[in-house]
């Protein structure tokens, strides 16, 4: 099976070891990963910030970039919510304001085939079990776009839960957001970071030693207030997890 | 802290309100104790239902129809209570509102009113427009009692006083009862048990002696005249039996178009908003009867805003709102910020929908509540009514963007730099590059970055973005 990495901005600025994690992944598991180098971002932050007509360019490029794609992967549940939950809605937007045809030709041909990467592996490749090693005390932060748009459930769970070595603490309030949300995270900077302490403290509170989550953009903001607070805690991407195997182990 | 949302000088913006609400302990832990609990009993209410979706399902197509057709709805409420005996009264913004009721009040050579707990009251200002005639109006909500007695605002929907607890109550009690009418009893302790009868004594007199009663309603039947009150205490149903004179401030988004459409809403809103299977009073009047309660009924339709919000295709599913509260109670926002912030007698998810279109997104404090949510998506999951609050939530930061000012200028150019170098992967690669090859020299708290890096590290740039891995290893 051929895929499709859309890896998005933030992982290719910032995480890129989350991307790489990513394509050794696949790799292990029998698939074979294209990068198509003309994406850059699916325009969540214009979008959510109120800027749709700036969006709008960056639709129609992800509709070009990934064509000829079934499967286009990526590591982030919000990126993977804003094409599946949003493009539609920018495309009827701007059908009701007569112009825009690409756009719901674009909306139409990535909504069935992008996938979170937790979905992609149970869903597509129809696996738990991705053998892969980690032995560490881990707690999964559900972020919300995951978990109320795209509707993951237990999928990052059972994935975690199959990883040799490493045994899963409970989250207390697991679902609720951990106060990141894109500009809101610098628009309301104190109610965010209240958010963010309360979550870093229930993550502390399980004794873990990794705050597991599917949304580096949110791991960003978590893992910021963990190095201010010089916390015995660090936050990683699931894709690094399911990457860490005991012959290529997470460092 | 004054008593009223309406004609005040300007609200900070939300995020300057929210710098000091989350520094209040006390109104942090308050906030988080009642939010959890109403929020964890809420969810096992609801889980009781197994049509809790297909309730929701038609909860909204009844309010969607019903907004759709609004002009021959209020048209015919407004024939079904004539012919029961009541007075319609058609105002436009809440001056007309305030005017009208005043002058039914003064009608009856009456100074004095009681109040079932009212949404659309509050945000018209109704008890500050009747004081400055001379009309004293006392709440007999519990809650709302808390309120007018400590001269606050109330913080939540459903329970006004959220933001109090129950020693902050007693202290209340004890010091302001007495001037307002019978005091509280000495030696008044803060049990829940002693607070109520304190409050009980001290409303016995207010409705034994009205001649004058003012409600809102939770909905209006269009087909029977019939207007319909929940509520939890019984004092409700006091004001709206006792009276000679009841008068009802309702908005117009309140109608149903037939009886039997209040068999949804009477599962949906007590267990989305008290978490109880049925609330323990529900009060329904259907003009005047003769012998038998107020018999003079007057019913004000209010406008103040809702025809705009109707205009509006994304907003206009705000007006599906049936003030339960649940979206208040499971958000984030809310529950570290407090009602107050908000700005309006609508805090929380709700409000930060329905204020800045009900209001217009002029001021500071309304252009502002677009941007108070991390769009979550937590209040559209227990909306009973199911308003896409993210949606409008988007919607309208696109309205507050495309108007300029504040900031949003700077901001906008900025995203068009930005959309820009992101529809040119090249012009990207080369800035993420620029960005790691440089990042020894970063400052750790770059000057402009404090909304960040105030309560947060910046991430470690590395050494190189992850589409030059690729071009090293697999191309």
């Amino acid at each position: 099976m051929r895929v499709a990495l859309f890896v998005t901005c933030v992982n290719d600025a910032v995480y890129p070891a989350t991307g790489i994690a990513t394509v050794k992944l696949l790799e292990r598991l029998g698939v074979e990963v294209d990068f198509p180098a003309g994406q850059t971002c699916c325009g969540q932050p214009q979008f959510n910030t109120g800027y749709r007509h700036e969006t709008e360019p960056l639709v129609r490029r992800m509709g070009r970039v990934f064509e000829g794609y079934d499967h286009i992967v990526t590591p982030s549940g919000s990126c993977a919510a804003m094409v599946r939950d949003n493009y539609p809605r920018i495309a009827r937007r701007a059908a009701a304001q007569r112009r825009g045809a690409d756009l719901a030709e674009a909306a139409e041909f990535l909504v069935p085939r992008m996938y979170e990467l937790t979905e992609f592996l149970v869903d597509v490749l129809g696996t738990t079990d991705v053998g892969a090693y980690f032995p560490h005390t881990v707690t999964y932060h559900p972020s919300c776009h995951g978990l109320r748009l795209l509707g993951l459930g237990d999928r990052p769970r059972r994935l975690l839960e199959a990883v040799k070595g490493l045994e899963l603490r409970e989250l207390p309030g697991a679902e609720e957001c951990c106060g990141f949300g894109g500009t809101f995270a610098v628009k309301n900077p104190d109610v965010s970071a209240a958010m963010g302490t309360d979550k870093v403290r229930n993550a502390a509170a399980t004794g873990a030693e990794v705050l597991c989550g599917a949304d580096n953009s949110c791991l960003m903001h978590l893992g910021g207030i963990l190095h201010r607070q010089d916390a015995p805690l660090r936050a990683l991407h699931i894709a690094e997890i399911l990457g860490s195997t005991e012959a290529e182990p997470h460092v | 802290m004054s008593g009223t949302f309406v004609g005040m000088p300007a609200f900070p913006p939300f995020p300057r309100a929210a710098h000091d609400a989350v520094r209040d302990t006390t109104l942090r832990g308050n906030l988080r104790h009642a939010t959890h609990t109403i929020r964890d009993k809420r969810a096992k209410a609801v889980a009781e239902l197994a049509d809790w979706q297909q309730l929701r399902e038609a909860g909204k197509r009844i309010k969607d129809d019903t907004l759709r057709h609004l002009d021959r709805y209020l048209v015919q409420l407004e024939e079904s209570v004539t012919a029961a005996g009541g007075t319609v009264h058609w105002a436009a913004d809440a001056d007309e509102a305030n005017r009208i009721v005043a002058d039914l009040i003064k009608a009856t050579g009456e100074t004095e009113v009681v109040k079932v707990k009212s949404m659309a009251t509050q945000e018209i200002g109704l008890n500050e427009a009747l004081a400055a005639e001379g009309i004293h109006a006392y709440e007999t909500d519990l809650a709302e009692l808390i309120v007018q007695l400590g001269d606050d605002r109330p913080s939540h929907i459903l329970v006004p006083a959220i933001h109090r607890n129950r020693g902050e109550i007693r202290d209340i009690f004890l010091e302001k009862m007495g001037s307002w009418g019978r005091p509280a009893p000495d030696g008044l302790t803060d049990t829940p048990a002693d607070l109520a009868e304190a409050a009980r004594l001290h409303l016995r007199e207010k409705f034994l002696r009205a001649k004058v009663g003012i409600s809102g309603a939770n909905f209006m039947v269009a087909e029977t005249g019939t207007l319909v009150v929940f509520e939890s205490e019984g004092n409700g149903r006091m004001c709206l039996t006792l009276p000679e004179t009841l008068i009802s401030v309702v908005g117009i988004e309140k109608v149903v178009p037939t009886w039997q459409d209040l068999e949804v809403f009477l599962q949906t809103l007590p267990r989305s908003s008290t978490a109880e299977r049925m609330n323990p009073y529900t009060s329904m009047w259907t003009g005047t009867a003769d012998g038998d309660g107020p018999q003079t009924f007057h019913l004000v339709l209010l406008d103040n805003g809702r025809t705009d919000a109707l205009a509006d295709d994304i907003g206009r599913q705000a007006l599906r709102c049936i003030r339960c509260s649940a979206c208040l109670n499971v958000c984030p926002v809310y529950e570290r910020a407090g009602g107050h912030a908000y700005g309006s007698v609508y805090p929380g998810p709700i409000g930060a929908i329905l204020t800045p279109q009900l209001r217009g997104t002029t001021s500071g404090i309304d252009a502002s509540l677009p941007y108070a949510s991390s769009l979550c998506g937590a209040c559209y999951e227990v909306c009973p009514v199911a308003i896409d609050i993210p949606e409008v939530l988007v919607h309208l930061r696109e309205k507050v963007a495309g108007q300029g000012g504040r900031g949003h200028r700077l901001e906008k150019a900025a995203m068009k730099a930005v959309g820009w170098a992101m529809d040119r992967p090249a012009v990207m690669a080369a800035g993420e590059r620029a960005m790691a090859r440089t990042r020894a020299l970063h400052p750790k708290r770059p000057p402009g970055a404090q909304a960040w890096t105030d309560s947060r590290d910046l991430p470690e740039l590395p050494e190189a973005p992850f589409r030059d891995w690729w071009k090293k290893n697999r191309t």
